[in-house]
């Protein structure tokens, strides 16, 4: 079971821009690499990765095999109001990884 | 946007990256005192030989992927397994007291076994009290609780003993680490004593301490223990690796945190 980490601040003021900050444990195997029997070792990496806050997306990534295990991301994000961020995580074997953060706004 | 990446010889992955790269993070230089922590006398932590963007990611508690293994550890540490019904946690409690300065002191002496043993070793040992399986040598689960016990020491100054019972393998690690070994009849302190400073190709020869390990290696992807270091370098004079845990390598363990007391514990630190 991967591993998922955010940091996401408590509480805000209404117009704020907020860091949030995620990191996921996945092998994110590129599919060009092979094992010590020479076998090819199949493709599986995080392939969307998507931030939604009150159910409204805010961002959505595709991330490609160049992209190190264990992948990082953080992106700023404008917040008006209280809420819930939704974070989701999709591998290539179809492995949904959720995560979510709450931020009350004043 | 911030992303690790690595870097994989095929032009349309480079291009996928390229688009992904962030500016190099803003960083303010290290001063020689910010540094002066990561030395001890002439010892030197592989921190001080890393680069500012690696040490950037040891630095930051949230971007080190190693702590996604010490957050691992602390479930591993809560949770009940095996026969008798206990987690580490039902005698030890909290690690963060219970385990704070444990982890420096490894590999020791131990009088109930008879002989020098390391942290997973003795992680193992206490599995065999609690009526558990023990944990395969570099599996996730016994890199986690290596991690999570030795972390619980972080900042605090290794303290390994070479005196005493330990001595004698001290000595055989001592052996081992100066001894030329294969097809390139190379020795450990070739590079890492006589030559440490200096260049192998485009990379700096550190002195090969060991005070962050287990260590989140950016070229492995994940983290992994000083014995696999071992075994890397070995194959690297084209020598015949040992296995996991053989007292060659654990006497080499002792031997090279005993020559790195003082530095600190930096586990899990992150190295190239």
């Amino acid at each position: 079971m991967a591993e998922t980490r955010l940091r996401v601040p408590t509480a805000a003021k209404k117009g704020d821009v907020i860091d949030i900050k995620s990191l996921i444990s996945h092998p994110m195997a590129s599919g060009f690499t092979k094992d010590s029997a020479g076998k090819t070792i199949p493709r599986d990496i995080i392939n969307t990765f998507t931030c939604s806050f009150n159910g409204k997306q805010v961002i959505m990534m595709k991330l490609e095999p160049a992209i190190s295990a264990n992948p990082f991301i953080s992106f700023p994000v404008r917040v008006d109001q209280s809420g819930t961020f939704d974070f989701v995580w999709v591998d290539d074997n179809g492995q949904t990884y959720k995560d979510s953060a709450a931020i009350t706004v004043s | 946007m911030g992303l690790r990446l690595r870097l994989l010889p095929y032009a349309v992955a480079l291009v996928a990256a390229i688009a992904l790269v962030a500016p190099p993070l803003a960083r303010s230089q290290q001063t020689q005192s910010d540094l002066a922590k990561y030395m001890h006398g002439d010892q030197k932590s592989g921190y001080i030989y890393a680069t500012a963007q690696t040490r950037a990611i040891q630095d930051d508690d949230f971007q080190n992927p190693g702590s996604l293994w010490t957050d691992k550890g602390k479930k591993l540490w809560n949770t009940v397994d095996g026969t008798a019904g206990q987690s580490c946690a039902s005698c030890h409690n909290a690690a963060e007291t219970s385990m704070k300065g444990v982890g420096a002191t490894y590999p020791k002496y131990d009088a109930k076994v008879g002989h020098v043993i390391d942290l997973e070793q003795r992680i193992n040992l206490e599995r065999a009290r609690m009526g558990a399986t023990s944990w395969k040598w570099e599996s996730d689960p016994l890199l986690s609780m290596t991690i999570y016990v030795k972390n619980q020491s972080r900042g605090m100054p290794v303290n390994v003993t070479s005196d005493g019972p330990a001595h004698a393998t001290w000595v055989q690690g001592k052996a081992f680490y100066e001894a030329r070994r294969g097809q390139l009849d190379m020795s450990c302190a070739q590079c890492h004593v006589q030559n440490n400073d200096r260049k192998l190709r485009s990379e700096t020869v550190s002195q090969g301490q060991t005070n962050g390990f287990p260590t989140y290696r950016l070229k492995w992807q994940a983290v992994g223990s000083a014995q696999r270091r071992f075994r890397g370098c070995n194959v690297k004079v084209r020598a015949q690796p040992l296995p996991f845990g053989s007292p060659q390598y654990v006497a080499l363990e002792l031997y090279l945190a005993a020559r790195g007391s003082g530095l600190p514990v930096e586990t899990p630190s992150v190295r190239k």
